[in-house]
């Protein structure tokens, strides 16, 4: 009789606990449940901060782009019209000191440049071809450096931004032989200083 | 060259020479040698190897190189036709070198009508070289000298002795003490490099004289041969600097503008140089140390590349201010100009001979440059090189009888020799770069 009483008061006991540790279960869930929430709802958030900023960035990374290719082409610009203050030479007929039409074209360029970059100062090379005595070529070259020296100041160019000098036969631009080489020696060349 | 002249003073100071016998004049001579004309005929030479008096075998192969250098020597003259030695018939290095030990009609029969004999007495240090030139027609002693010295004066001794010969057969003293000034580039730079060098009048001993490391033209030597003017771009720009070559010390001209193309006026310590800071180009004298005395040309357009006429009263110089480069001569007195070129439309470089009124200078015909000679009399142009390359930058031996010129005939540019006839060209010297711009000096006095 005894056992079977002890054996009740087990069960009493068990349901009791497991009542308890059912509320404590449910309890527990209860308050996960709304961590849950909250986590989503950051998430969420920061989601949609991060795709502004992505935004943002991806923006300024456009206008950055633009920029970079706006100031390249800018620069592109300056460097061709340099490229070509620079390279492109006014080049004479054999013997001559002359400015052909084509030359002159080509001293209108260098006049706008110069024009547009009124603190650079410049040395004019007149330079010939091999052909003929190297006192007359360096006497000829000098000639050359003069004429567009003087071309440059009746178009405006103040005369104290340009020095000449004359190099002669001393510096071809191409040292082959053969008149194409001749051609493109007979120059007058322009350096920035 | 502060050696070489330091060599030629001390070995002047030991060499002694003795005067053994003073030929008896044979003028016949002196008629046949007509150096400017080309019909000129060459007198037939002998050279036979010199007779030696020693054992060493390197003494023996020393005097084989005497005469040698001594054929060489007068070769180089084109006065004479030197005569293969295989024709000889006799050898005067093993029967002797005097008159009486001489066959003349061994020799007179191979066609020789001068002869030179030698002896050469050596030991360890000094040689003692008797040399004598002989007549075989007349059988006659011409010339006969005696030298001493130490060994290495050996060459120093032919030129005395070939000096001679030249002088007693043309009544001038020849080139022989004379040098060669010329540009070459340096190969092998990061730059474009070009000094000054000079060498003896037939080539021998090139020696740098300019290192400035730039670009350096158009050297002159004074008419005592101590001062040397050229144009160099060491400052960026050309600028003419004189500098005295034993003394390295000197003076710049390096005004504003183009200041190239000096020349030395004859006996005086005066030069003519073109400057631009006035005008274009002009010729203006200056005194030896660079001061302007006075502006000469007065045109409108390039004048450049002045020559002096032996008396230094007038001079030839290029100018284009008929529209071409062309040549005129200035009196200098009266300042009156007249043109001395009028065949094509570019002639350039004059030198005005040392001895009279020829003008040779480098002229343009069909594209290509050439060498002519001139006068002031007007008489039509010679032309002294054909279907050779360029030929530009010709200068007058101090005897008048010979052209150095520069030649790109064999591709690069070269220093060339040919008689003033236009005989005889050939290259002068091989080395490494291209040559140009060669003046031969006057004669250096010791």
């Amino acid at each position: 009789m005894r056992k079977i009483y002890g054996k009740k008061w087990i069960v009493v006991v068990l349901i009791f606990m497991s009542m308890f540790l059912f509320m404590v279960s449910c309890a527990k869930k209860q308050v996960q449940s709304t961590d849950t929430i909250d986590a989503d709802k950051a998430r969420l958030e920061a989601d949609r901060l991060a795709e502004q900023e992505r935004a943002r960035l991806a923006e300024e990374e456009r206008l950055r782009k633009e920029r970079e290719a706006r100031e390249m082409a800018e620069r592109e610009a300056t460097g061709s019209a340099q490229h070509a203050f620079i390279n492109v030479d006014v080049l004479f007929a054999f013997d001559s000191s002359e400015l052909s039409s084509e030359a002159q074209e080509i001293l209108g360029n260098k006049v706008t440049y110069l024009n547009e970059h009124s603190d650079i100062a410049v040395v004019i090379e007149g330079h010939c071809d091999e052909r003929g005595t190297t006192e007359y070529n360096l006497a000829l070259g000098d000639r050359r450096a003069a004429k567009v020296k003087r071309y440059l100041v009746d178009k405006g160019i103040s005369a104290s931004r340009m020095q000449t000098v004359s190099y002669g036969e001393e510096r071809p631009l191409d040292a082959s032989k053969g008149e194409d080489a001749y051609e493109k020696n007979r120059r007058a060349h322009f350096v920035i200083k | 060259m502060k050696k070489t002249y330091t060599f030629l003073r001390i070995f002047s100071a030991t060499l002694c020479i003795w005067l053994v016998i003073i030929a008896n004049g044979f003028a016949q001579f002196r008629n046949e040698i007509r150096f400017d004309e080309p019909s000129a005929r060459k007198i037939p030479l002998a050279v036979p190897n010199f007779h030696i008096v020693s054992e060493k075998s390197e003494d023996i192969d020393l005097t084989k190189n005497l005469s040698q250098l001594t054929e060489e020597t007068l070769n180089f003259t084109g006065f004479f036709k030197i005569l293969d030695h295989g024709a000889f018939l006799e050898e005067p290095a093993k029967i002797g070198i005097d008159k009486t030990n001489i066959t003349f009609k061994n020799w007179t029969i191979i066609g020789a009508e001068l002869l030179i004999t030698g002896g050469i007495v050596m030991d360890s240090e000094f040689l003692e070289m008797e040399l004598r030139l002989f007549d075989t027609v007349k059988a006659e002693m011409l010339i006969g000298k005696r030298y001493k010295g130490p060994k290495s004066g050996y060459r120093e001794m032919i030129r005395r002795f070939c000096s001679e010969i030249v002088f007693f057969l043309t009544g001038k003293p020849g080139i022989f003490q004379s040098k060669i000034v010329f540009v070459s580039t340096i190969p092998n730079q990061q730059k474009r490099v070009k000094e000054i060098f000079i060498c003896d009048f037939d080539g021998y001993a090139p020696k740098q004289l300019t290192s400035d490391k730039n670009i350096i033209i158009s050297p002159s030597l004074s008419y005592d041969a101590k001062w040397l003017a050229y144009t160099s771009y060491k400052k960026g720009k050309p600028d003419i600097y004189i500098m005295n070559i034993l003394e390295k010390r000197g003076s710049i001209i390096d005004i504003q503008g183009t200041n190239i193309s000096p020349a030395w006026v004859p006996n005086r310590f005066e030069l003519a140089a073109s400057l631009s800071y006035e005008n274009d180009t002009e010729i203006y004298l200056l005194t030896g140390d660079g001061k302007i005395i006075k502006r000469l040309t007065k045109s409108w357009d390039i004048d450049v590349s002045p020559s002096f006429a032996p008396d230094g009263k007038q001079m030839a110089f290029l100018s284009r201010r008929s529209g071409s480069p062309q040549l005129y001569v200035m009196n200098l007195e009266t300042e009156e100009v007249r043109r001395i070129t009028f065949d094509g439309k570019y002639n350039t470089s004059p030198c005005w001979s040392p001895v009279g009124d020829k003008i040779i200078y480098s002229g343009m015909k069909d594209n290509s440059l050439d060498i002519y000679m001139t006068d002031t009399k007007g008489t039509p142009p010679i032309q002294l090189t054909h279907n050779a390359g360029d030929n530009e930058s010709p200068s007058f031996s101090p005897d008048g009888s010979m052209i150095v010129f520069s030649s790109s005939r064999e591709g690069s540019s070269k220093i060339y020799v040919m008689n003033a006839n236009g005989t005889d060209q050939r290259c002068l010297l091989a080395m490494p770069g291209e040559q140009s711009d060669p003046e031969w000096s006057p004669l250096l006095k010791e």
